[in-house]
């Protein structure tokens, strides 16, 4: 990629910043310094110097290198905090490993780093080798961590209430759910796991825009890694607090052909020996959690 | 006397960023404080906690949003996604300007939530300005952009950044939000005087002031707002006060982050150089009469 001269255009100033970008997002050397090649074979030092000024205390290419720390450091900051039951499963040393191959692969495509791990569940099934050999737990614990931030901020509707649900025909009454409530089907409980590795306090509530260090390995509670074994699990919000909910297998199927658009009466009429009474008791319990509202 | 055109004619005094360690002092001791600044995105959501925080903190306090992700100087198109969001949260807060960076850090949709340095080049700022008006012509509110901290120059720069940001804002027709830590830290890093910088800004743009402690490393200085306002900080706030008369200023105080009481108190400081200003504004239409 070669720059312009003289900047004259926008198509120039796009040049420009095609290329610092690409620079920032290459993942660093492991004592955190830009490779000494860029893609074409070019040393760094001469990609550097194409663009950036030197001055009297600091090359081009150390200029330059203060940005790309800034941008690994703030973005692995922020995966840190949002996967702390991740880092458990696999260990600072590969959680690193994964997270620098994860942004690699998919730098940010959001104006906010709330939505950094959105594509993570997909990125560990495609790169096994990763997570392995734990990579069914680690897909569930991302799974379950990306949950959180749906039930966090994600929007919501109205909720119905019991009144206006009753007296409405199961045949043709279609409820909608949520957005902010996730429905997962686990191998493994999760949902204990990461709870039993989070330490209260321990995520950062800083919001600096230029981070200094690399992120520090923060202290996470051990706990054993489950055990295989399948659960069913309701991760939403309540009073804006977020909360887990455990399910049967029977309710959690109806609420996901709940959410797959049957009405009440295809979703109850799939599941078998499930009595009227815990049916009757579970509708009452997602009315009174806000859990239904009108189809979008 | 308010302040200018660019900040709604208010006179905002001095205010403080809201973040998430001081929510529980805030709600629960109500403390007063002239303003809130919060930062657009953390509250760009669509529901939840944040928002309900937010709501409670507008029914108590005059809020000011301030954006990082705008970049006005991406050579991108605006995201009309995010554009809406902003406009939303403009109408929840009712903030009577927005401001966000003179900067970029995103193209092609990949961000790098960093707030890069322009290349200062006309092309650069006709750009620039003509997102900026159109961001203000849809979020319907004065816009001050800031001026960046930096590690980097580009060879293509055609003028200084002082100049650079003039020519934005008056092509833009908009305000200054006046950073004078980030003129001091660049001013060290790249070796000019910090107070060229402020002399040469229109200094009737200037709606709102920042103040931020930084971090002096062995060859430069990053802006990490992790610690008091250093002397020379204030100094260079004295000055751009005396350009620009009582300005709506803010401390910025976002690692490692102290008590409320702490960062509150910090911020009072600018008072003793406010008051300077006021001062001098009464006391020159009376010397004018005599």
């Amino acid at each position: 990629m070669k720059l312009p001269a003289r900047q004259r255009t926008t198509r120039d100033l796009k040049s420009l910043q095609r290329l610092m970008t690409a620079t920032l997002v290459r993942p660093l050397t492991r004592t955190n310094r830009l490779q000494g090649r860029w893609t074409d074979g070019r040393t760094m030092k001469a990609v550097a110097e194409s663009f950036i000024k030197p001055n009297d205390r600091l090359t081009a290419l150390e200029r330059l290198q203060i940005y790309a720390r800034c941008y690994w450091f703030r973005l692995l900051d922020s995966f840190y905090d949002d996967c702390p039951g991740l880092r458990a499963v696999l260990g600072e040393r590969k959680f690193m490993r994964l997270a620098e191959a994860y942004l690699a692969k998919y730098p940010s495509r959001s104006f906010t780093m709330r939505n950094l791990c959105s594509r993570l569940e997909k990125f560990i099934r495609s790169e096994p080798r990763l997570t392995a050999p734990h990579s069914a737990l680690a897909r569930d614990v991302v799974r379950f961590e990306w949950a959180q931030t749906v039930a966090f901020d994600g929007p919501s509707r109205p909720a119905l209430t019991a009144d206006d649900i009753a007296d409405r025909p199961p045949t043709r009454l279609r409820l909608g759910l949520q957005p902010y409530l996730s429905l997962l089907a686990l191998d493994y409980a999760a949902d204990d796991f990461v709870i039993a590795v989070k330490k209260e306090g321990e995520l950062s509530a800083d919001a600096s825009n230029t981070p200094v260090a690399a992120p520090r390995a923060a202290k996470l509670r051990r706990a054993a890694r489950p055990k295989r074994g399948r659960v069913y699990v309701a991760v939403h919000r309540h009073d804006n607090m977020i909360y887990y909910k455990r399910l049967e297998p029977a309710a959690h199927r109806i609420l996901r052909a709940l959410r797959a658009g049957r009405t009440i009466a295809q979703a109850v009429g799939h599941v078998r020996g499930v009595t009227p009474e815990n049916l009757q008791a579970w509708f009452k319990n997602w009315v009174e959690l806000g859990w239904f509202c009108r189809r979008a | 006397m308010p302040a200018n055109r660019f900040n709604a004619f208010t006179d905002y005094g001095i205010g403080i960023g809201l973040r998430v360690p001081h929510y529980r002092h805030i709600l629960e001791k109500k403390p007063v404080v002239d303003w809130f600044e919060i930062i657009s995105e953390n509250f760009m959501v669509d529901g939840g906690r944040p928002l309900e925080v937010l709501d409670r903190i507008l029914e108590q306090y005059r809020v000011v949003q301030h954006g990082v992700s705008m970049y006005f100087g991406s050579a991108d198109p605006l995201d009309r996604t995010h554009l809406k969001k902003l406009k939303a949260l403009v109408k929840r807060t009712k903030t009577p300007w927005l401001s966000d960076h003179l900067c970029w850090g995103s193209v092609d949709g990949t961000y790098t939530h960093d707030l890069l340095p322009m290349p200062y080049t006309f092309a650069a700022a006709k750009r620039t300005a003509e997102k900026i008006r159109q961001v203000r012509d849809y979020v319907e509110v004065p816009i001050c952009v800031e001026n960046v901290s930096s590690y980097a120059e580009f060879h293509v720069s055609e003028m200084t950044e002082w100049e650079f940001l003039s020519e934005v804002v008056e092509l833009a027709d908009c305000g200054i939000l006046l950073d004078v830590n980030n003129i001091y830290v660049s001013s060290k890093n790249h070796g000019f005087n910090p107070y060229d910088y402020v002399n040469g800004v229109p200094p009737d743009r200037v709606g709102q002031i920042h103040v931020a402690g930084h971090t002096k490393f062995e060859k430069y200085i990053l802006d990490t707002h992790d610690h008091p306002v250093l002397d020379p900080v204030w100094k260079l706030y004295a000055h751009a006060v005396r350009r620009s008369g009582v300005t709506a200023t803010l401390l910025e105080w976002d690692d490692k982050i102290p008590s409320f009481q702490e960062v509150h108190d910090e911020a009072l400081k600018a008072n003793e150089f406010i008051a300077g200003a006021r001062a001098a504004k009464k006391a020159a239409p009376a010397a004018a009469s005599r």
